[in-house]
């Protein structure tokens, strides 16, 4: 229906624009077909943009202009900002994903932002070394601070949301007794790169995040991975007996996300030339799951979609654009933020479902 | 003869106490010279930390019940700012702070409903019940209102229970301030209403079980309800204990106050599984978690330590009671 509306009116130049709509279009059509819960949130995504191209000026012009030393031309606009700006949060949600497609969830993603943040920070400004040492030694120490959220969970049986909460709540105070307390800036030409340069014209965060996003894919769905995933989170006594390690999948899918939230750290303060302990990925890890949420993965675990999740992140990013367009203030975008969240927890709830179905006279499905 | 015998139930508590005996003495001993242990730090640790000792109060039924409240912090931000801007607006402090504890209460109730009646998990209902409150707290006001009233000032003369006095001037020393009395109270009528009430029965029959409570005749959706309205109205009590001593609101205030909640309430014993766990625990809790603040500002150490040391201690606690759960139903 969307798709058909888009047809109807007339979409701003560039054939990028189109191919978008296309795209969205044709996924749209797709997933009603299979009747795939993604559907809802390219629904939703879908509505968004539309009343982005009716209500906010200039929403889908995307230009080419060259950047600051007239040498290189990249694309600009709104669209371009939000997929570059999502890109912590799609990064984020992809381990937040399979973490919680195995019936857990991990809070501590905002914080082991931060840890990471500030040690490459700190190792490129105060102890010299050249950036890609900085950030191999933060990536370690991300995938090291998932792998205790994994050692909890999966060791000791401690429930995730207790389990992550101690490094949500210690992480940022380890990453300040790093940073001495300090917000550290950065003028190193790689570390500025990694969120601000550009790679085939677009930003280059795009590009670490399709790596990402098929890499995960191709690890999860074209080896049996992603099966065992869904066995653990459907039923880990059943996988155990049927030969899966509840345990080993648990840990490696926090270690992985781990690893996620160091990446997206370094983008988010490579993004502000800045390390903040205090508020690098603050509330993001909310983003993250709501992103998993909306994309379709059930959050009792046993199912999963990546590319929804990837969907739900840029729902939530143009979400936030859009209030940002319509002069709504950044402390107030929570409350419709909010809203939206309920909104669709609601409609995937099942006892509103029985509810609506019972009403409407027919018996649930 | 009879052997003193420990209940597994109780292991939390009395770990919980032996940790903050032994933090106060190691006060006592390596702050000797800085008067660790006179009574005003007793009385300060109980003031220092009132507000959270009110909202853990009523988190505690939250977690009791094998739920769990993310929204505490952001609530008592925008209690602040309601209760300043009505006041600025020229209501007197009480009904503003009556119709404060009314919409946090509503607000609570909301969010139970929605866990119990639509079964959505607790931490995300919570989670965006903190979006919402802290968004709204700046829909009220975007910045830091003081609070000028008769009313104010005259609780802060006359709402302290003066303890002692200087021998010669006669003005008082040690005295109890008002959000002490407040913390003490709440803490009391929590604890009254968890263990001798039908209530507080549900609630713990709710948290070890909730299908047999059901099965049992127990109104767990009705009494979940409760419990989310339970922990609004102390979050927003906790609010209006905050202007009290700061004289003013603000929306930005006490982000992350809610890990600090939780934080006690986990230390005080009480399971996150839910089902067991004492009010009189949390206020321990509580006390720890002053004594922490208390210790790290006497060593002149980095404040940063502090969420630190509240994460280890988490972390010990929580593994604790893992221990015990294990060795529980080993045995059973």
């Amino acid at each position: 229906m969307t798709a058909d509306a888009g047809a109807g009116i007339p979409i701003p130049h560039g054939a990028f624009v189109i191919g978008l709509w296309v795209a969205l279009g044709a996924g749209l059509v797709a997933c009603a077909i299979r009747r795939s819960r993604v559907s809802w949130a390219l629904a939703a995504l879908a509505l968004l943009l539309l009343f982005n191209l009716f209500f906010t000026k200039d929403f889908f012009v995307i230009d080419l202009k060259p950047d600051a030393d007239l040498r290189h031309w990249h694309y600009f606009g709104t669209l371009v900002d939000i997929l570059n700006h999502g890109s912590k949060v799609m990064l984020l949600a992809l381990g937040m994903t399979l973490v919680i497609a195995t019936g857990g969830v991990d809070l501590s993603v905002g914080a082991v932002m931060a840890l990471s943040a500030t040690l490459t920070a700190q190792a490129v400004v105060a102890w010299g070394w050249p950036f890609w040492a900085g950030a191999l030694m933060a990536l370690a120490v991300a995938l090291l601070a998932g792998a205790w959220n994994g050692l909890l969970v999966a060791g000791l049986g401690v429930q995730p949301i207790v389990a992550t909460l101690i490094l949500m709540v210690s992480g940022r105070g380890i990453a300040q007794l790093v940073s001495a307390g300090q917000i550290i800036t950065f003028s190193d030409p790689s570390y500025t790169f990694l969120g601000n340069g550009h790679l085939f014209r677009l930003p280059f965060t795009l590009t670490l995040v399709v790596a990402m996003l098929v890499l995960t894919s191709l690890l999860t769905r074209a080896t049996a991975v992603g099966l065992f995933v869904e066995a653990v989170g459907d039923n880990p006594t059943s996988s155990r007996y049927s030969g899966v390690s509840p345990r080993l999948v648990k840990f490696l899918v926090y270690s992985f996300t781990g690893l996620c939230a160091g990446l997206a750290g370094l983008i988010a303060a490579s993004n502000v030339k800045s390390a903040d302990a205090n508020h690098c990925g603050l509330f993001l890890e909310l983003d993250a799951i709501l992103a998993v949420v909306i994309g379709g993965t059930a959050l009792s675990g046993g199912r999963f979609s990546l590319i929804g999740s990837m969907v739900g992140a840029l729902f939530i990013q143009t979400l936030t654009t859009t209030m940002y367009a319509r002069n709504v203030s950044s402390d107030v975008a929570p409350v419709p933020k909010a809203l939206a969240i309920i909104a669709v927890c609601l409609l995937q709830s099942e006892v509103l479902r029985q509810k609506v179905a019972r009403a409407l006279g027919r018996a649930p499905r | 003869m009879k052997r003193l015998r420990v209940d597994a139930k109780h292991i939390p508590l009395l770990a919980t106490a032996g940790v903050m005996v032994l933090m106060y003495v190691s006060g006592c001993i390596a702050f000797h010279d800085k008067n660790f242990s006179s009574l005003r730090v007793i009385v300060d640790l109980f003031g220092g930390n009132a507000f959270l000792g009110v909202a853990a109060v009523g988190a505690t039924f939250v977690i009791l019940s094998g739920g769990i409240d993310l929204s505490v912090g952001s609530v008592i931000a925008f209690t602040t700012i309601a209760v300043a801007a009505m006041v600025s607006k020229g209501l007197h402090p009480l009904p503003a702070m009556g119709l404060a504890l009314l919409a946090g209460t509503a607000f609570g109730a909301g969010m139970g409903v929605l866990v119990a009646a639509f079964r959505i998990p607790p931490f995300l209902v919570t989670l965006t019940g903190m979006f919402f409150a802290r968004g709204m707290g700046f829909v009220v006001h975007g910045l830091s209102i003081a609070i000028e009233h008769p009313f104010y000032q005259a609780v802060m003369r006359h709402g302290a229970i003066v303890v002692t006095r200087h021998a010669k001037t006669g003005a008082p020393a040690v005295q109890i301030p008002s959000w002490t009395i407040c913390f003490l109270l709440v803490a009391l009528a929590g604890a009254w209403a968890a263990r001798y009430t039908r209530f507080g029965r549900n609630v713990y029959a709710i948290g070890s079980s909730e299908h047999s409570a059901r099965l049992m005749g127990v109104p767990v959706t009705w009494t979940k309800v409760g419990v989310y309205a339970l922990a609004g109205f102390c979050s927003a009590l906790a609010g209006c204990v905050a202007t009290l001593y700061m004289q003013s609101g603000n929306a930005a205030s006490f982000v992350g106050s809610e890990l600090d909640v939780i934080a006690s309430v986990v230390i005080g014993g009480t399971l996150l599984t839910g089902g067991v766990g004492y009010v009189g625990g949390t206020v321990m809790g509580v006390l720890i978690l002053s004594l922490i603040t208390t210790l790290i500002t006497n060593a002149n150490i980095s404040s940063w330590l502090t969420s630190v040391a509240v994460g280890i201690l988490l972390l010990v606690f929580i593994v604790l009671q893992r221990v015990l759960a294990r060795g529980q139903s080993a045995a059973a």
